[in-house]
């Protein structure tokens, strides 16, 4: 799989709070309605104008805090491409791999690009394209890939009980 | 070679020795869910599986906006009532008095055992460490995963050891302790990792303090936070435990760990987190005088009833300055507190209590705050927007600080209020 968009990018220790805010955890149930409000109290010119495709390159940490899933769901049903951070935080990390969220761990691509820049990710090859540079990404652990494979957590244990 | 905590209690569970970054699927002895049981709910209804693999494991506890602010809220409890219902699961606690915040509420009722594995679809499940109990918080997916197969995968996490020792001196806690921690450590310090407390700073704390340190685990990352199970581990479950099959694990002395470091609590000295993170640790000394418009005492960090004890101490025969909401953790909890007259001491110098439950502490209801305005609470968590205008402050620090900082209007050390 390949995919190519537009970069957002953020720093350090982006939390689930301003990635998808508390006071709608119990009011916005739809999946699709969720994704209104990706970014909200973090970066409002997302939450106007991020199309699907779009990649976020962010620091390390992102997601850190709450276990909330629609913090996953909203960038999912944004459309949101990949997220490559330097780290994740681990409910979070979880939580996107169960969604079928792609995510990518590397700490090269953050000097490279600036908001707005396109960049290709070739997830067959663990390749991160910006301009003419390419950078390697590791591949997913083989039970991770399992999981991503089957497209998410639900449809993997659907499988594994016999249920498709 | 020695084992961690971590991978003892793994192993137990996966019946064979494991080691740290290996993966291991086991069966969790207790599955903690609160309000977002409703769509936990739906998720495990389009897996296709009709009955959860053991009803008696499954805990589900309403907190999170009670009695519901909104019809959406309470559409979330009547489909998390008629799920449990449904399911013939006989661990449901509803709007009642019988109720309270998830985590509190889980180790009163004896589900936290030491040995024992607990996933909940909450960060703060981390809480039940203070136990001996591995416990980890996951999503909602997840833990509909969970419901219909009785497994769950984990890589078995590095350890961080924090070796304490000494005592705190007079009018500092366990807060402050841990908010320190959090300054160093930072919040994504121990990502992945399993946080073990050792040390007789430790085995001199009570349960509660034990249970404010384990909560703040997830703040630095932590997969799970534990203190050594010991003695008064085993008082506070005796006649609680609802289940048998538990043991006391901890640590080898020659355990390998991936990451160490040691405090002496007779330093440590009364402590806040700062706007927007919790690692934005400060000395109260140094931010005192800053305006606050709310205070806030409550939470699965600091809502017990020694916590209102410590917040009473201060505030007794004087007035409060600024709005102070207080939320007892759980009825148990209310009812002591109203029993030993500390709820009247709160009520005389201005403060409103609450019913138990989660309140203000993520934005839902019973507190939220206006554009500009700065609460400081005793909750977990400061995030941008937490308690609901994205515009509004949140300062972290211990029941005696907010309280001190209550009648003032500003935050202030609760060592001088004390001395007044």
């Amino acid at each position: 799989m390949k995919i190519r968009g537009r970069v957002w990018k953020y720093g350090d220790d982006v939390n689930t709070d301003v990635i998808f805010a508390g006071k709608y955890t119990y009011t916005i149930k739809d999946r699709a309605e969720m994704a209104k409000y990706a970014l909200e109290d973090l970066d409002p010119e997302f939450t106007r104008s991020a199309h699907a495709g779009d990649i976020i390159v962010a620091g390390k940490n992102w997601g850190c805090g709450s276990s909330r899933e629609q913090a996953a769901i909203c960038l999912k049903e944004r459309g949101i491409g990949a997220i490559i951070a330097r780290s994740f935080a681990r409910i979070h990390y979880r939580n996107c791999l169960n969604e079928g969220l792609p995510i990518i761990i590397s700490s090269e691509i953050q000097d490279l690009v600036k908001a707005g820049d396109e960049v290709e990710v070739d997830f067959d090859r663990g390749e991160i394209i910006v301009g003419d540079r390419t950078i390697k990404f590791p591949p997913y652990p083989e039970f991770v890939q399992g999981l991503v494979n089957d497209g998410g957590l639900i449809p993997h244990v659907k499988k594994a009980l016999g249920l498709v | 070679m020695g084992r961690t905590f971590a991978e003892k209690a793994l192993g137990r569970a996966a019946g064979h020795p494991v080691s740290a970054n290996e993966v291991v699927t086991v069966e969790p002895d207790f599955c903690m869910s609160h309000d977002n049981t409703g769509p936990i709910s739906r998720t495990f209804n389009k897996i296709g599986v009709k009955k959860v693999w053991k009803p008696e494991r499954i805990v589900v506890i309403l907190d999170h906006g009670v009695p519901a602010p909104s019809s959406d809220h309470a559409v979330n409890h009547k489909e998390a009532r008629e799920f449990m219902h449904n399911q013939r699961a006989p661990h449901f606690y509803d709007v009642a008095s019988s109720g309270g915040v998830c985590h509190q509420k889980f180790c009163e009722e004896g589900f936290a055992l030491p040995g024992q594995i607990v996933i909940g679809s909450d960060s703060h499940t981390c809480t039940y460490g203070a136990f001996g109990t591995f416990a980890t918080g996951i999503g909602r997916t997840e833990m509909a995963a969970a419901w219909a197969t009785g497994a769950i995968w984990f890589k078995v996490p590095e350890s961080f050891r924090i070796d304490v020792t000494g005592r705190f001196n007079e009018n500092v806690t366990a807060k402050d302790f841990i908010l320190k921690v959090m300054g160093d450590v930072k919040s994504d310090g121990a990502d992945y990792m399993s946080v073990e407390f050792h040390g007789d700073g430790i085995s001199g704390m009570s349960i509660a303090e034990r249970m404010t340190l384990c909560n703040l685990g997830i703040e630095m990352g932590a997969k799970n936070a534990v203190c050594e199970p010991d003695q008064r581990v085993l008082d506070f479950i005796k006649g609680r435990e609802k289940s048998n099959d538990w043991e006391i694990l901890w640590a080898d002395s020659d355990a390998v760990y991936a990451r160490e470091l040691s405090y002496d609590l007779s330093s440590i000295v009364p402590g806040v987190a700062k706007p927007h993170t919790v690692d934005n640790y400060a000395l109260v000394e140094s931010e005192r005088g800053v305006h606050i418009d709310q205070a806030f005492i409550g939470t699965c960090t600091n809502g017990r009833l020694e916590d209102l004890h410590a917040a009473a101490g201060i505030l007794k025969g004087h007035k409060v300055a600024v709005r102070t909401i207080v939320i007892p953790a759980s009825w148990e909890v209310y009812r002591a507190a109203l029993h030993d007259g500390t709820l009247e001491t709160l009520i005389d110098a201005g403060c409103i209590i609450c019913n138990s439950g989660c309140g203000p502490c993520l934005g839902a209801h019973m507190g939220t705050l206006a554009p500009g305005e700065t609460c400081i609470s005793t909750a977990n968590r400061n995030f941008k927007g937490r308690m609901g205008d994205k515009e509004s402050f949140i300062y972290l620090a211990s029941p005696l600080t907010v309280a001190a900082s209550a009648l003032k209007g500003e935050i202030s050390d609760p060592r001088e209020a004390l001395k007044g």
